[in-house]
């Protein structure tokens, strides 16, 4: 009888340090969502303040009861916040585009065909892998100047077309579609290109898309080269784009117009990544870098 | 499978093009830029060959703050974003309801753009002469007095580039330590807590060794990262990141490259390799040690 109060007690006592944990853990998980939402109420709250009000208040207030959105249309009339808009757009659907092309191109080549020096040249590919952007970017600029493509899209999209890790990533998963298809088509006098575009595209759909996603994740954000390559601001791009709001845009530090500005910028990749958000992360955690 | 040589190459033939022209010609181009003295963009031509790029560089106060500022953003904020990161993974790990809500809201700020959002820091750390800022309100409710932090002390400015740069890197190394423990294996926990191990222990003396592949992996490319941080710095200081004493080594290499200071390409090149070789050192120094302390036998 005593031992199994005894038990009972035991059990009591580790339910409840099983809870106090639970609940140091909670906090602490909503502590950091917290530091991590934070910002993006600042942004569309103050987004909705009215320039008056915003500049009145000394002390930041938490909320407003009458939200405005002048700043929003500020923000496209006093500023070519929709050609930014356009131009990235552009920019990121071109280079995805032409990248997807050149990428598959060379994925299937390493995959399915047979030619001398492939492994050869797989191993070169890879070890470029390791070469950091910064490094060829200098020659890049001063090719790009002397081609005469500064302030052209040739000239922001062409750089970035390839890449390989892409193209490694393609290619594992091009090996794992069989190869009795492969010969089947063959048997039937398919052509390899007809194959790739038939079999292997379709089968491996999903990972073009998580490929597609991730090289418009990076366009989007892409602030190095534009900057480099544009500064006539009918190419900017958005993060140039905001940049040169900040530096001489809205005026008298029109902090409201500006935030509305950087709301139209972010919305389009959090319904991105809302929407194809398991693809995303997946994505990520198998090659992604940031960090 | 038939051998056919012209068709293989000819479906590699763009991406070899396009690597060639951007990355294998640039590459071997940036070391002759880095040799060659007295450079001129305009005319393309140079004086001699020789090692005083380097030199001029090394001797650059701009250069030796860039040096400055980027490792102790290094030192900070590696260190500190990977056990954070490793807190919060633990932690996510440990619950089940309100879990996928969590590691949503713990990603978004991989897909923001770093410009923008960078800019709502620097709203809520400035202090203007109109207002004092979000982040001055909260240290004057602990009473403490306010603090510029765009535009004020070195310390401060140190502080809002180091937190920024910890919350934009959190996503991914949250997102990589969460998929690590969840593929450990269950027994081990389930044979520790028969025998009645605490959770400190288990988490130091199973959990820990068992994901310490991955926790070195993040150590690696976070050094490397925080080595080529630019674009935070921007997005909290501006473009003039010289005038702000905030500018990184990236940093030095584009303003050589462009803008009010630019057209030296040989100093940029010259600056781009001294980096590169700082990242291969330390890389290098981060393998030898993982021999001693990572277990690679799952």
């Amino acid at each position: 009888m005593e031992h199994q109060l005894d038990y009972q007690h035991v059990e009591q006592s580790a339910r409840l340090h099983r809870k106090i944990a639970d609940a140091i853990t909670y906090v602490l998980l909503a502590v950091w969502a917290l530091i991590v939402l934070f910002p993006f109420y600042w942004m569309v709250l103050t987004s909705v303040k009215s320039y008056g009000s915003y500049n009145a208040e000394y002390t930041p207030s938490f909320f407003t009861l009458t939200p405005t959105l002048e700043n929003y249309r500020d923000a496209f009339t006093t500023v070519p916040l929709a050609r930014y808009l356009a131009n990235t757009v552009l920019f990121t659907a071109a280079t995805t585009a032409i990248m997807l092309v050149v990428i598959t191109l060379a994925a299937f080549a390493f995959a399915r065909l047979q030619f001398r020096g492939k492994n050869l040249l797989f191993t070169f590919f890879l070890s470029l892998m390791m070469i950091p952007n910064e490094l060829v970017v200098i020659t890049n600029f001063v090719t790009i100047t002397n081609l005469d493509l500064r302030n052209t899209f040739a000239g922001l999209i062409l750089p970035s077309v390839t890449s390989i890790f892409y193209i490694y990533l393609l290619k594992e998963n091009f090996e794992q579609v069989p190869d009795e298809l492969y010969r089947a088509a063959k048997v039937d006098g398919t052509s390899d290109l007809k194959y790739l575009w038939k079999v292997m595209i379709p089968i491996c759909r999903p990972t073009l898309v998580t490929i597609a996603i991730l090289k418009v994740i990076e366009c989007w954000n892409s602030y190095v080269w534009p900057r480099l390559i544009t500064d006539d601001p009918n190419y900017y791009l958005v993060s140039n784009g905001i940049q040169e709001i900040r530096e001489n845009g809205f005026g008298r530090e029109n902090i409201p117009a500006m935030m509305a500005a950087v709301v139209v910028i972010s919305v389009p990749l959090i319904i991105l990544f809302l929407i194809f958000r398991k693809k995303i992360m997946a994505g990520v955690s198998r090659g992604g870098t940031k960090g | 499978m038939e051998t056919n040589n012209r068709k293989g190459w000819l479906y590699l033939l763009p991406a070899i093009l396009f690597l060639g022209f951007f990355m294998v010609y640039p590459l071997i181009d940036v070391f002759i830029y880095s040799f060659e003295e007295g450079y001129n963009s305009a005319s393309q031509t140079y004086f001699g060959v020789g090692t005083y790029n380097y030199s001029y560089v090394l001797h650059d106060p701009y250069f030796i703050q860039a040096v400055k500022n980027t490792f102790l953003l290094v030192i900070i904020t590696v260190p500190v974003s990977t056990g954070l990161a490793l807190l919060i993974s633990v932690g996510l790990s440990s619950i089940r309801p309100l879990r996928n809500l969590f590691q949503t809201i713990y990603f978004l700020p991989y897909v923001t753009n770093t410009l923008a959002v960078g800019l709502v820091f620097m709203i809520l750390f400035q202090k203007t002469p109109y207002t004092d800022g979000l982040v001055n309100l909260i240290l004057h409710w602990f009473g403490a007095g306010p603090v510029d932090f765009i535009d004020g002390p070195y310390w401060a400015k140190m502080f809002v580039l180091c937190f920024y740069t910890i919350w934009v890197v959190m996503p991914f190394k949250v997102l990589i330590l969460t998929s690590a423990l969840a593929s450990v294996n269950q027994n081990y926990y389930n044979a520790a807590r028969v025998d009645g191990t605490s959770r400190l222990r288990i988490f130091l003396r199973i959990t820990l060794p068992i994901i310490s592949p991955t926790v070195f992996y993040l150590i690696i490319t976070g050094f490397i990262g925080a080595f080529k941080a630019y674009s935070d710095a921007v997005a909290l200081f501006g473009t003039n990141l010289n005038a702000a004493e905030m500018n990184t080594i990236v940093g030095y290499v584009y303003d050589m490259l462009y803008g009010d200071s630019g057209g030296y390409p040989s100093y940029a090149s010259a600056a781009a390799i001294l980096l590169f070789a700082i990242i291969l050192t330390i890389t290098s120094i981060n393998l030898l040690i993982s021999r001693k302390h990572v277990h690679y036998t799952n």
